[in-house]
């Protein structure tokens, strides 16, 4: 099955680590990247260049800024194929978001 | 061969609520061997699939449900699903409850626990869930989560009018019997036997009895043997864990002299595993029952338990004892605001006329 790992983390979380904890979590994501069940990876620019748009009334409107006001935003995301549940969560778990005070949302992608 | 294996696949899928979804959740499983058989067709190729299909597929036969209870446990207790889900499902599913029973032990509505079911089922499928049981790295935490849904239920029989107790022992005497080395899962079918061997002297018509006033004629003694016999099994399988110490401490109180030394030792060791407030608070009973209530009462003093009604009613009778009877009243009357049930009602009322 594939999954969307969804990474939610608290911005700037990794940066304020000690050096080598910081190198230990980027080393974690590119892991994960190069791992042969990775199909695809996503990482977004900050937060704060995100813009939301809605439509209402038939007029577009924009809002600077996120669609949730959370402390954690949506970092990026995996698309990994795992057996099931319980692989995508194991490999949830070894991202830094997990234990950094984040969370990392595992979505069962749709099939066609 | 191979055609007939395809139309069936094409078939197998299910839409719409199953009637047993036991039998579902085996179906869906098979379903998912299919899938990953038609992967390992791609890389592998040929004729050796259809011998690993045909394994499987007997495998997952409806016929031999039984012997895929272990893996039907792991999958309804699973910690992706919620835990009102998880409990409702296993009592379902593993226990063959109906549900309308179940919806009644848990007072809500036939069609509310129907979606709780049918949210926890939806899940199963479409996140992946495993039908399995998992690998040893996975089962301490998973196995954890079992004892726990078990304990839950077994708790849960106490409010509701279905007697879940007894379905919470049943399900932990399946669980010990097909994990029989776990010292936990005997550790917590013991502690769930004898103290479901107490019950009938629990209670007196609406009211609460204490341990110390309760008739022992109506504890059922073959019972709480059974439950000795479990706990020796537990014990000698190393078993030192939170079940294994609480199901002592349950066998220690059925003793006819109980031995609150030993009991307030227990406690401590359960303190140190669980590091509970709750679990403070009876290690200090013990205390208390072995002749030291100035020493109780200190140690509960420090506990962060004001919302908590048998912290104010504990505090309470060590008032009592100690001949404090203005604070121990005025715990008393603190208990009394906090409960909610018509037998701890009665109890802390009579408690406060007697002072």
């Amino acid at each position: 099955m594939q999954y969307a790992l969804m990474i939610y983390a608290e911005p700037g979380a990794v940066e304020a680590l000690a050096d080598a904890e910081r190198e230990a979590a980027y080393a974690q994501y590119f892991a994960l990247a190069e791992d042969a069940r990775c199909l695809g990876n996503v990482r977004l620019q900050p937060g704060e260049t995100a813009t939301s748009v809605r439509v209402v009334g038939g007029r577009t409107l924009m809002t600077d800024g996120p669609f949730a006001d959370t402390k954690e935003v949506l970092g990026g995301f995996y698309l990994v194929e795992a057996a099931d549940l319980d692989e995508a969560l194991e490999l949830a778990a070894g991202l830094p978001a997990a234990r950094l005070g984040g969370a990392v949302e595992v979505r069962p992608v749709m099939q066609r | 061969m191979q055609e007939a294996f395809a139309i069936a696949a094409k078939r197998w899928p299910v839409s719409g609520t199953p009637a047993n979804p036991g039998a579902w959740l085996v179906t869906t499983a098979r379903n998912r061997a299919i899938d990953r058989i038609r992967r390992e067709r791609t890389l592998a190729e040929k004729t050796p699939l259809l011998c690993v299909a045909e394994a499987v597929m007997d495998e997952f036969d409806d016929t031999v449900i039984k012997d895929e209870r272990l893996e039907l446990i792991f999958t309804c207790c699973h910690p992706a699903l919620s835990l009102d889900g998880q409990v409702a499902l296993t009592l379902r599913a593993v226990g063959g409850l109906e549900t309308a029973d179940i919806a009644r032990a848990f007072l809500v509505s036939e069609e509310t626990m129907k979606r709780r079911l049918s949210r926890a089922k939806t899940k199963i499928k479409a996140a992946g869930i495993p039908f399995a049981v998992p690998g040893p790295h996975l089962l301490p935490d998973r196995l954890d989560a079992v004892l726990a849904v078990l304990y839950l239920i077994y708790n849960e029989g106490y409010s509701g009018r279905v007697d879940l107790g007894a379905e919470a022992i049943r399900l932990g005497q399946v669980l010990a019997a097909l994990m029989p080395d776990e010292p936990e899962a005997h550790g917590l079918l013991a502690l769930m036997m004898i103290h479901h061997a107490r019950r009938r002297a629990r209670f007196s018509g609406e009211d609460l009895v204490l341990l110390d006033d309760q008739d022992r004629s109506l504890w059922d003694m073959g019972q709480i043997s059974a439950g000795r016999t479990v706990l020796d099994r537990a014990i000698a399988l190393g078993g030192r864990g939170a079940y294994v110490v609480q199901a002592v401490i349950s066998w220690l109180q059925t003793r006819e002299r109980i031995d609150w030394q030993q009991v307030a030792e227990m406690y401590q060791r359960l303190v140190e595993l669980t590091s509970s407030p709750v679990v403070e608070l009876n290690h200090a009973v013990a205390v208390a029952q072995a002749g030291n209530p100035t020493a109780a009462l200190h140690a509960i003093d420090r506990l962060d338990l004001d919302g908590y009604l048998y912290f104010h009613s504990t505090r309470g009778e060590l008032l009592r004892r100690l001949g404090r009877h203005d604070e121990a009243l005025a715990a008393y009357r603190r208990a009394l605001d906090l409960a909610t049930s018509t037998p701890e009602r009665r109890f802390l009322t009579r408690r406060l006329e007697q002072l």
